[in-house]
């Protein structure tokens, strides 16, 4: 082993192995290695990069990738603001030992708040290197040009520094907040479709995930909570547990419960063998009346979200009125893999390596659980199961923590399925009323509508008040809900005279509530756009057309046309003529969103295909439009978009999570089931470039327009409106029933 | 506990383990295969797909004494990065991974499949891979990944 490799594993608690042994020849960085703690500072240019003599770069991003290939586009925008090639740059990314705190990945915001963090950074330290060449090389800074980390004297090619011998002992400057960027005319790595560089990996099963990692002397554990809701625990009797072979020992502190063995199988054994007596539960809702149950809670705080004009009074006015209601069931985040963290407690020293989306503000969380300082917990931020939101890797974070302080050897916690699907957080549910008024032309003159979503409880824009199972369980109660800005796209995207939104917060969800991808704005847009669509039937408008008559944007008419010429519109007013094939009948519906009423736009048209016998819809086909600005890596954006479509379409069509009064009862993918191979659509995509324009985000805003496309779809097909989310055979059925008097009329 | 040898990837191993433990737990813990991966240990999600003679199997649903004497291969056994498998190929060429939690299933799945069908169509592919659950909607890059495979063969 080099001396700088060891150097580099060596750590106040651990010493690491245990790490894959064929990583990509580009990975010098160890996965899970714990680096010697060094500037974090957001203002410190070392906090952000290093420059070896080697003359490789090494990039400390607190934004992480949680699978959608942010490791390469960041290091793109590294690579293309600092003039080296591709592969010499490494990204370390969410440890909060070396990385700055750029606040949780999620939001949509990698790259356009990361990478413009990372990219200042970059060009930084670009204009100090050539500062530094220019006294060593004797030439103005004007006369020098940099090639693939070196830099030149224009005209004499024998006067040369590469970025390695200016380096010395690094940067030790600020940050410039008004460096000069590098012109988007001149990007040579920008814009290029880069091969992800963890997917060589991913394939072959050298890259290592969380649940990969392992310590010497590593021991298993699983938790154990009550399948009743809420219950606390009574007595604990550990006796069968403990004649299990490799069993080690029980873990309580107060309502924390977990059991410790040396191997994986002895560990899920003694956590079936422990007999747990558990208290009276905390009653769930009825479930088929959730939404009323919901309307009629607390509400902490009403916002006026979008205000024009005087939409009562250009209701009252109005030729003609529609008014409907929508919902969105509580879902999960179900990732594949469940949830996983390593922990090591040694010498007042925590180090946990985590898939937290949010390893920064993990820090803080977990000092409160482990009463430890801060400074004393380190987080390694290593890839976990795609997460979407925050699913269970905080908890789980949580939970190797506490197990790791109680027994002061490293531990690996595994979470089952049931955790996973059952524990982690969910989703709130979501009640939409809405009212919209025609003139006698058609055009809308008024849009009245009413949110009520869930209060997001947040401290300094971070969720330190987010209730982590481990931490209710040891008498730490915290408010509520971490669910993510809700009120964003509730505010309509058209150009209405007479306008009101309100936003009612509503104080207190039932299930633990966390953002799920496109938090908020998921919701609002499959309602906005679904009841645009009633708004464009009364006005007896093709429903394109109509959405175009109301928008005074170009980029947004162009992600509408790009997916109307996709999908072959057909302009038509009223649903689709065409008789269908026995039971089979068909339709297309477009929705659009710009997300937050500010970013990326996107448009969809979904083609459906509904058996009016059974509810049973299947979409065979969505067409998008797409424009997010500038894009860093275009078939990164495209992965992100056919992804979003097609989680989506498994979210409108069968998510939906159950439960009973004392229950959560989808444990499984039996009782959480999401869409397979065999149900989903082809996706095709526009991607529309804007070279020079800002980079958005593109995670989120494909999610959002799939519902309302869906559901309009369904419209066309049949003439049943489908306002709640998920559209399950029962709804299409009850929908097809109250629209049959009305469509035969 | 038990001694048992296992054949995994043409080595043959000796591990140390209770005869009922999941071979996936084996694989990954003793024998430090990480390909395999812990999905639900129901059978309902194929994420610790591995051969068992040349067949794609559950590991979280097999006990470890049910492949004593018999052949094992996971992902690992099919290449590698410096030497990847036609089908890892395909998958680095579509770019078809997404978080990849669900990708060895995938892999392993297919490269069944095409071992039985060497030309399947997007029908039969889907219709293969329906037991496999992917998360991320890597779907249609995952059976444009098994039909560039099954091309290049
Ligand atoms: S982990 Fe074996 S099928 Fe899910
Ligand atoms: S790529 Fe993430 S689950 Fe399939």
């Amino acid at each position: 082993m080099r001396d700088d490799r060891r150097a580099f594993l060596k750590t106040a608690g651990a010493l690491v192995v245990g790490f894959s042994t064929g990583a990509p020849a580009w990975a010098k960085v160890l996965p899970g290695a714990v680096a010697p703690a060094k500037t974090v500072d957001k203002e410190a240019l070392d906090a952000w990069l290093a420059i070896g003599r080697d003359n490789r770069i090494t990039v400390y991003s607190g934004k992480v990738d949680l699978g959608t290939g942010t490791r390469t586009a960041l290091a793109q925008i590294v690579a293309e603001e600092l003039d080296v090639a591709f592969d010499r740059v490494e990204m370390v990314m969410g440890d909060t030992g070396t990385t700055p705190d750029q606040w949780i990945t999620g939001a949509n915001l990698t790259i356009a708040q990361g990478g413009s963090e990372l990219r200042r950074a970059a060009a930084s330290a670009r204009a100090a290197l050539i500062q530094r060449a220019a006294r060593r090389l004797g030439a103005a800074p004007a006369d020098l040009v940099v090639d693939e980390g070196v830099v030149r004297v224009k005209g004499d090619p024998s006067r040369r520094a590469s970025y390695g011998d200016l380096i010395e002992r690094g940067f030790e400057i600020k940050v410039d907040p008004k460096v000069a960027l590098k012109k988007p005319t001149d990007y040579r790595l920008v814009g290029r479709n880069i091969p992800r560089v963890d997917i060589p990996g991913k394939v072959t099963g050298e890259w290592t995930y969380v649940h990969d990692f392992r310590l010497p002397d590593m021991l298993h554990a699983r938790v154990i909570r009550s399948p009743i809701f809420g219950a606390r625990v009574v007595s604990v009797d550990d006796r069968a547990a403990r004649g299990i072979g490799g069993f080690v020992q029980t873990v309580r502190k107060g309502d924390f419960l977990a059991v410790v063995a040396r191997s994986e199988w002895a560990a899920v054994k003694a956590s079936r063998a422990i007999r747990v007596q558990w208290g009276e539960g905390t009653r769930l809702p009825e479930k088929n009346t959730v939404f009323q149950t919901w309307r009629a809670r607390p509400v902490a705080k009403t916002d006026s979200t979008q205000k024009a004009g005087d939409a009562p009074a250009a209701l009252a006015q109005a030729a003609r009125r529609v008014k409907a209601s929508y919902e969105f069931s509580v879902q999960t985040h179900a990732s594949i893999g469940p949830s996983c963290a390593v922990a090591h407690f040694k010498a007042g020293q925590l180090t946990v390596w985590s898939a937290s989306q949010a390893t920064h503000s993990m820090q803080t969380e977990l000092a409160a659980i482990t009463g430890l300082p801060a400074a004393a917990i380190r987080l390694v931020y290593l890839e976990g199961a795609g997460c979407y939101g925050r699913n269970g890797h905080e908890d789980a974070t949580a939970d190797a923590a506490l197990i790791a302080q109680q027994i002061g050897k490293p531990v690996r916690v595994q979470w089952m399925r049931e955790d996973e699907t059952a524990r982690a957080p969910k989703s709130p549910p979501r009640a939409m009323d809405f009212e919209g008024g025609l003139d006698a032309q058609g055009n809308v003159i008024a849009w009245n509508a009413d949110f009520w979503i869930a209060l997001n409880h947040i401290v300094a824009f971070k969720p330190l008040d987010f209730p982590l199972l481990a931490a209710t369980e040891l008498g730490q109660p915290k408010p509520g809900n971490w669910v993510g800005f809700l009120f964003q796209n509730a505010g309509m995207g058209y150009t209405v005279p007479n306008i009101r939104v309100e936003t009612h917060h509503v104080a207190e969800t039932f299930f633990r509530s966390s953002h799920l991808r496109s938090p908020g704005r998921i919701e609002n847009s499959f309602a906005n756009e679904g009841f645009m669509d009633e708004l464009a039937h009364a006005a007896q408008a093709d429903p394109a057309e109509f959405r175009l008559r109301n928008l005074k944007d170009a980029r947004a008419e162009a992600v509408i046309r790009a997916a109307m010429k996709l999908a072959g519109w057909q302009s038509r007013v009223g649903i689709n003529p065409a008789p269908g094939s026995g039971n089979i009948v068909r339709g297309r519906g477009i929705s659009y969103t710009r997300y937050n009423n500010a970013i990326t736009y996107v448009a969809a048209v979904a083609e459906v295909e509904v058996n009016r016998d059974s509810g049973a819809v299947r979409v065979t086909r969505l067409c998008i439009g797409h424009d997010c600005g500038q894009m860093i890596n275009p078939d990164g954006v495209a992965n992100q978009v056919q992804g979003g479509a097609l989680q989506t379409v498994s979210r409108t069509l069968i998510e939906e999570v159950q439960w009973t009064p004392e229950r959560v009862t989808s444990v499984d993918w039996t009782t959480y089931p999401i869409a397979r191979f065999t149900d989903l659509p082809t996706v095709d995509i526009e991607l529309i470039d804007r070279p020079g324009e800002p980079a958005w985000g593109v995670g989120e805003p494909t999610a959002v327009v799939i519902p309302g496309a869906i559901a309009n779809a369904i419209f066309d097909a049949t003439g049943a409106r489908l306002r709640s989310v998920p559209f399950t055979p029962d709804k299409v059925k009850l929908a097809l029933a109250a629209a049959a008097p009305a469509a035969r009329a | 506990m038990a001694r048992i040898t296992l054949r995994v990837n043409g080595t043959t191993h000796s591990v140390e383990a209770d005869p009922d433990t999941p071979l996936l737990y084996v694989l990954r813990d003793d024998l430090a295969l990480n390909g395999p991966k812990f999905g639900c240990g129901l059978g309902q999600c194929g994420a610790c797909t591995v051969h068992l003679e040349g067949n794609a199997v559950r590991s979280c649903s097999v006990p470890v004494s049910a492949v004593v004497g018999k052949k094992v291969t996971t992902l690992e056994g099919l290449g590698s990065t410096a030497k990847p498998h036609p089908l890892q190929q395909a998958f680095i060429d579509e770019q078809a991974v997404q978080c990849g939690y669900c990708i060895n299933g995938m892999i392993m799945t297919s490269a069944a499949l095409l071992k039985q069908n060497t030309n399947p169509s997007e029908e039969q592919i889907r219709a293969a891979l329906a037991g496999n659950l992917c998360r991320c909607g890597t779907h249609q890059r995952i059976t444009a990944a098994v039909r560039r495979a099954a091309l290049a063969a």
